[in-house]
């Protein structure tokens, strides 16, 4: 199916000043701006995020984010709190601009990133509908016509006379939603308006999001709520700390989300305080990473997966060794696995650093966690650190052209299939 | 589902491109006359909610200039007996304060565009300077009402035979001039402001007294004719002054009417206005970031 590219996405990128913002008066911003040009550089503002700190010192909100949406797609964005979302939803909407980079569009373009928008507290209902309406983007004539199907769908008929002031907030939601869902443009961009409002009326309006898209629409949708995400999108994109870190299919996007929500543990230092082990065997450190990236970066299905323990032996009279187990989603083990494998590891005393390699093409897409144990003698457990590594799976991002759903079961090796006819 | 079939990458023809700046002087008219129904629900919406639960309603558009000429009746009037250049003093004040009202209300009032839209403008995008535009229309409309009432008091003058002053009507296309041109001045002005305040909350503090300053050294007062020296080319120096002398002149039949005076006003309005457009432009993209 060839469809027309309708939203081009091209190098986005948004940098906000942090910390220094809050010059809110001439005076602060001359002093500012006076220390900037002859006093010491302005010190750097704190983040525990560096790595999104630019050289000028700027916050970058999104960065260099390209991705491109077909006519017709309902494409999910999600993403963490702060992993960009709102901000590439701002500069689409058009309520701010980006600071490099550029978005072109095909058709006209709406954007709900709340419903009910400018809703005056004095007006009623009614008039509440056409002022809603016309900011977002209606002529009064489109409304007039769609009056009557608007009032229906709000379910609230009987208070169309009352001053919204009156209204209850679910009410406020109904009666701002039934307007946007009215709005008849190519590209519909919505945000979290799905959180408020009852059951029943959810429903209403994920029914209505996807006729709207079976009429060649395009829809973005932006939520925290993942089972609205894999019942309405057909594809989504995956934002973390400004980047893009997948785009694909739904179920792919949405189990990538939930293990870095969940906070995937792949790195940590342990002090003296809170180690993990027993004095003959002290852990100090645990990274896992996909063979030749970096820690943190998405580890595919056909990845390597790199798992290295760095620890410190006292001397002692017997043997120590670290075990792994492997737990699926559902908490079951999977497989087990330890050095104490290797016959003459040669362990010596001071610091050492164990390594385990997953092969590649055998865990399915999905979050993983790892309890780690200290074995003594290759025999008893002598301690254990349940679900300490945790971390995700992404599926191969060629694969998602073929078959867009997750396989079953947590396993996927690749098999060896032939065919011969006898 | 439509499926055009054609090559869709060679094909570049985009209906909007939403980029880092914009040109200096790229101002879409078209778009804000697009948005025009949006204009009229903004001017209905500050009508209707400015006038819910009060008593009164839209009698407080009528009120406001006649307790306030009432009062510069009695101090300007009676007690400091300033000249009212051989008019009756309602007369005098009322035009003058009708007249003030319209262009500070204007300013005033636009100059919180960003600040006081800003929940609105955070959320969705229309021209933003339709607001300012209603602003300056449902400013018109009072304007429009009180000075009705203005022809009733004189009416009531004439007919009495206290001031008798004939009406020409070769002055009604200045009279839409000096609407014009208070508009302009009131709007320039007031989203200069607006766009000042989004970084520095200073300059709200500034307009009330700065307006009310201005209001002195304008003929709302006192007429310009009993001013002279220094003072009067301070007066001169306020584009007020012009205008509402020439009100008066076309209203009442005294006052100073020059043309190089209103043609001062008139570089003075679209100068302002031209700026002050310049700004907004630039700051209702980055404002959001900033406010």
């Amino acid at each position: 199916m060839s469809s027309e590219v309708v939203i081009k996405v091209e190098h986005l990128t948004k940098k906000y000043r942090l910390g220094v913002l809050t010059a809110d008066t001439l005076v602060e911003d001359l002093k500012l701006w006076y220390r900037s040009r002859f006093g010491k550089k302005n010190h750097q503002p704190a983040s525990n995020d560096a790595s999104r700190i630019d050289s000028d010192g700027l916050f970058l909100a999104l960065n260099n984010v390209d991705f491109s949406v077909n006519q017709g797609e309902i494409l999910g964005i999600i993403g963490k709190n702060g992993a960009g979302k709102s901000t590439l939803l701002k500069i689409l909407a058009r309520v701010t601009a980006p600071t490099h980079g550029c978005v072109k569009i095909k058709g006209r373009i709406a954007s709900l990133l709340e419903v009910g928008t400018g809703f005056h507290p004095e007006l009623t209902g009614r008039e509440n509908i056409f002022l809603n309406g016309a900011i977002l983007g209606m002529t009064r004539q489109e409304i007039t016509g769609k009056l009557d199907e608007i009032i229906d769908f709000s379910g609230i008929e009987n208070h169309m006379d009352t001053p919204v002031k009156r209204y209850s907030s679910g009410m406020k939601v109904r009666l701002g939603f039934a307007v946007a869902a009215h709005l008849e443009p190519e590209i519909l961009i919505v945000d979290e308006v799905l959180a408020v409002g009852d059951m029943e009326f959810q429903k209403k309006c994920l029914g209505k999001m996807q006729g709207i898209s079976k009429t060649g629409r395009t829809i973005l949708f932006v939520s925290h709520n993942m089972t609205a995400v894999r019942n309405l999108c057909t594809n989504a994109i995956l934002l973390n700390d400004g980047k893009l870190v997948f785009r694909g299919g739904t179920d792919e996007a949405v189990s990538g989300y939930l293990g870095g929500a969940m906070g995937n543990r792949v790195h940590f230092r342990f002090d003296e305080q809170n180690s993990i082990g027993v004095d003959a065997l002290k852990i100090t450190e645990i990274r896992v990473y996909a063979s030749g990236k970096k820690i943190g970066d998405p580890i595919l299905m056909q990845d390597k997966i790199v798992i290295q323990i760095l620890h410190e032996r006292m001397p002692s009279p017997q043997r120590y060794d670290i075990s792994l187990q492997f737990k699926g989603e559902a908490g079951e083990i999977l497989f087990s696995n330890g050095s104490g494998r290797m016959e003459t590891p040669g362990y010596k005393q001071g610091k050492g650093l164990l390594e385990a390699i997953v092969p590649g093409n055998l865990l399915n897409s999905g979050i993983f966690e790892v309890n780690v144990m200290v074995v003594e003698n290759r025999r008893n457990i002598v301690h254990r650190a349940d679900s300490l590594i945790s971390f995700t799976v992404v599926q191969n991002q060629s694969d998602t052209g073929a078959w867009q759903g997750r396989a079953r079961g947590d396993m996927n090796p690749v098999l060896e299939w032939t065919y011969r006819s006898e | 589902m439509p499926d055009k079939g054609r090559n869709v990458e060679k094909e570049e023809k985009w209906d909007l491109i939403i980029s880092p700046k914009r040109g200096l002087f790229s101002l879409n008219i078209g778009e804000l006359f697009k948005y025009r129904d949006l204009i009229l629900l903004f001017v209905k919406r500050d009508f209707i909610a400015n006038y819910k639960q009060t008593v009164l309603g839209p009698l407080w558009h009528i009120l406001q200039p006649l307790l306030t000429t009432l009062t510069f009746v009695i101090i300007f009037g009676n007690v400091a007996k300033l000249s009212a250049d051989g008019t009756p003093h309602l007369l005098f004040y009322m035009i003058g304060i009708i007249t003030w009202t319209y262009f500070s209300s204007c300013l005033v009032k636009t100059s919180t565009t960003f600040v006081s839209n800003a929940h609105i403008f955070s959320k969705v995008y229309f021209p933003r300077l339709s607001v300012p535009v209603s602003v300056v229309i449902s400013n018109f409309i009072t304007f429009f009402v009180q000075f009705l009432i203005f022809i009733v008091f004189y009416l009531y003058y004439f007919f009495s035979n206290k001031y008798v002053y004939g009406f020409s009507p070769q002055y009604l296309p200045l009279l839409l001039l000096l609407v014009l041109l208070m508009a302009m001045l009131g709007l320039g002005m007031g989203i200069i402001i607006s766009s000042l305040t989004t970084k520095y909350r200073d300059f709200s503090f500034l307009v009330g007294f700065g307006v009310q300053l201005m209001m002195y050294i304008s003929p709302v007062i006192f007429p310009l004719s009993q001013v002279s020296g220094k003072l009067k080319y301070l007066l001169l120096c306020n584009p007020m002054t012009p205008v509402i002398e020439t009100m008066r002149v076309i209203c009442l039949g005294k006052g100073v009417l020059n043309g190089y005076h209103l043609a001062y006003t008139a570089c003075f309005a679209v100068v302002t206005l031209f700026i002050g457009v310049l700004l907004f432009n630039r700051i209702e993209k980055s404002f959001n970031d900033t406010v």
